[in-house]
């Protein structure tokens, strides 16, 4: 495989960070969608890619790709179908070997913490289970127990009429809101998302983005991958060019 | 453990809410069972003769009734990644997955199986004999079935697939479920059979969950 195979180089629109961290954001308090109240600590976490190469069976994706987000920051990768948005999210979630390259994390999450939500295309809702159930199971899974987080997720997202519901009956829009509302029942540092504000009306996609905004205080990161404006402005943009 | 325990009551949840529910496979196990007296006659001396092995062999087919939705439900549905991206151990999850699925197939057997073989006028120690059979050699079949499981997910005509992955495997634990039976109708000693049975499950314990965790890992590539 040579050029000719699809190979290409990216292009990225803004700088990457260097490694700088902002100041007052990290373990400070900030103020929190909780119910409210203040989260006592923030994340403080930063996290990067180092020549990452992808590569979907015998086709190369992308090459010598540089993350490097720290505290609070946000990174929106955008591009054309089958530019690699997907397979940069499941390379950095670790459900893909990368091709190239190194991903870490400084410093290191603990053994047993949450370090990341992945969220693709599908939204491992389970049809046959409870809205509540389906949160309780994630929390569960990740060893959390926040009544209150969950609360809030389903504050946030305007699930509170349909906990009782099986997610079956919802439709694709709210069960994305469902997926959605992992994202705060359960905390975690890094955010990636794949088309976040697919089948979202105005009102949720806006929720959504309040839901970004207050991860970015609390010092998460995340990064997006999207067509569609999310109504927030991120610390970087990733264009990943045209297919060759 | 809050990979096992979420896992283990969520499967068994689903099971119950699911359409089919959890005695499925139960079901089908009675059910073939009532079809050889149909098939073959009503000879008494024959059907408690052959009664052990066709209960035996029924159990692992009922088994495989339900295996090829173990992992390929979660895989459709996107939980798989939820999965592999949690901080919990995924050998964890896989051993909750496991107990689970016998807890829906294999243990309802197990509460069928003195009836069913009451049906088939078997006598009191082969009856005796095929349940510590199957309460050692069904929980094997439900854990080596998850290996198999998780290596056809995402198959075309997955089921087919891993029945031929998983049933050559599955012989070792009918001969010697079949050998318990066999030994405690003639009257023998059938320790020997029960602890290959136990030896086999202590082994599958430890090492199923490593080799099924080792190919959901390689599901996404």
């Amino acid at each position: 495989m040579g050029a000719a195979g699809g190979r290409h180089r990216l292009k990225c629109t803004t700088e990457f960070s260097t490694g700088a961290r902002p100041e007052g954001l990290g373990k400070t308090a900030v103020a929190c969608f909780r119910h409210g109240m203040a989260l006592e600590n923030g994340f403080s976490y930063s996290f990067w890619a180092r020549g990452l190469a992808g590569a979907r069976g015998e086709r190369w994706l992308f090459d010598g790709l540089d993350i490097n987000l720290g505290p609070g920051e946000v990174l929106v990768v955008t591009g054309p179908n089958g530019t690699g948005k997907t397979t940069l999210l499941r390379i950095l979630a670790g459900l893909l070997p990368a091709a190239e390259g190194q991903v870490g994390w400084e410093p290191a999450p603990d053994d047993g913490e949450v370090a990341l939500h992945y969220l693709g295309h599908q939204n491992s809702v389970k049809g046959a289970l409870t809205v509540a159930q389906n949160l309780a199971f994630w929390q569960r899974l990740s060893g959390v127990r926040d009544g209150a987080a969950v609360a809030a997720a389903q504050t946030i997202f305007a699930l509170e009429d349909l906990v009782d519901l099986p997610a079956r009956v919802l439709s694709a829009g709210q069960q994305r809101r469902l997926a959605l509302a992992r994202l705060v029942a359960i905390p975690a540092p890094l955010w990636l998302l794949d088309e976040p504000t697919t089948a979202l009306d105005a009102g949720s996609a806006a929720a959504f983005a309040r839901a970004v905004a207050a991860h970015r205080d609390a010092g998460g990161m995340a990064i997006l991958a999207t067509h569609q404006d999310l109504g927030f402005e991120p610390t970087f943009r990733l264009d990943m060019g045209v297919v060759s | 453990m809050n990979g096992f325990w979420a896992i283990l009551g969520r499967d068994v949840t689903l099971a119950r809410v699911e359409s089919g529910g959890a005695l499925l496979a139960v079901q089908f196990f009675a059910l073939g069972i009532l079809l050889f007296p149909l098939g073959l006659g009503p000879e008494p001396g024959m059907l408690a003769r052959l009664g052990g092995g066709l209960l035996t062999i029924m159990a692992l087919l009922a088994t495989l009734l339900a295996l090829d939705r173990l992992f390929q439900q979660d895989y459709e549905d996107g939980t798989l990644d939820l999965l592999l991206t949690s901080p919990a151990p995924l050998w964890s999850m896989v051993l909750g997955k496991g107990v689970a699925h016998w807890l829906v197939t294999g243990a309802p057997m197990l509460v069928a199986a003195p009836l069913l073989g009451i049906l088939l006028q078997m006598s009191w120690p082969a009856i005796g004999g095929l349940v510590a059979a199957l309460a050692l050699g069904t929980p094997t079949l439900s854990l080596v079935g998850a290996v198999g499981a998780s290596l056809t997910i995402g198959a075309r005509r997955g089921g087919v697939l891993l029945a031929l992955l998983v049933l050559p495997l599955y012989i070792p634990v009918l001969i010697f479920m079949s050998g318990t039976v066999t030994a405690a109708e003639t009257g023998l000693a059938f320790g020997g059979h029960v602890s290959i049975l136990g030896a086999v499950l202590l082994l599958s314990l430890v090492l199923t969950p490593w080799a099924s965790a080792v190919a959901l890992r390689q599901v996404g590539e």
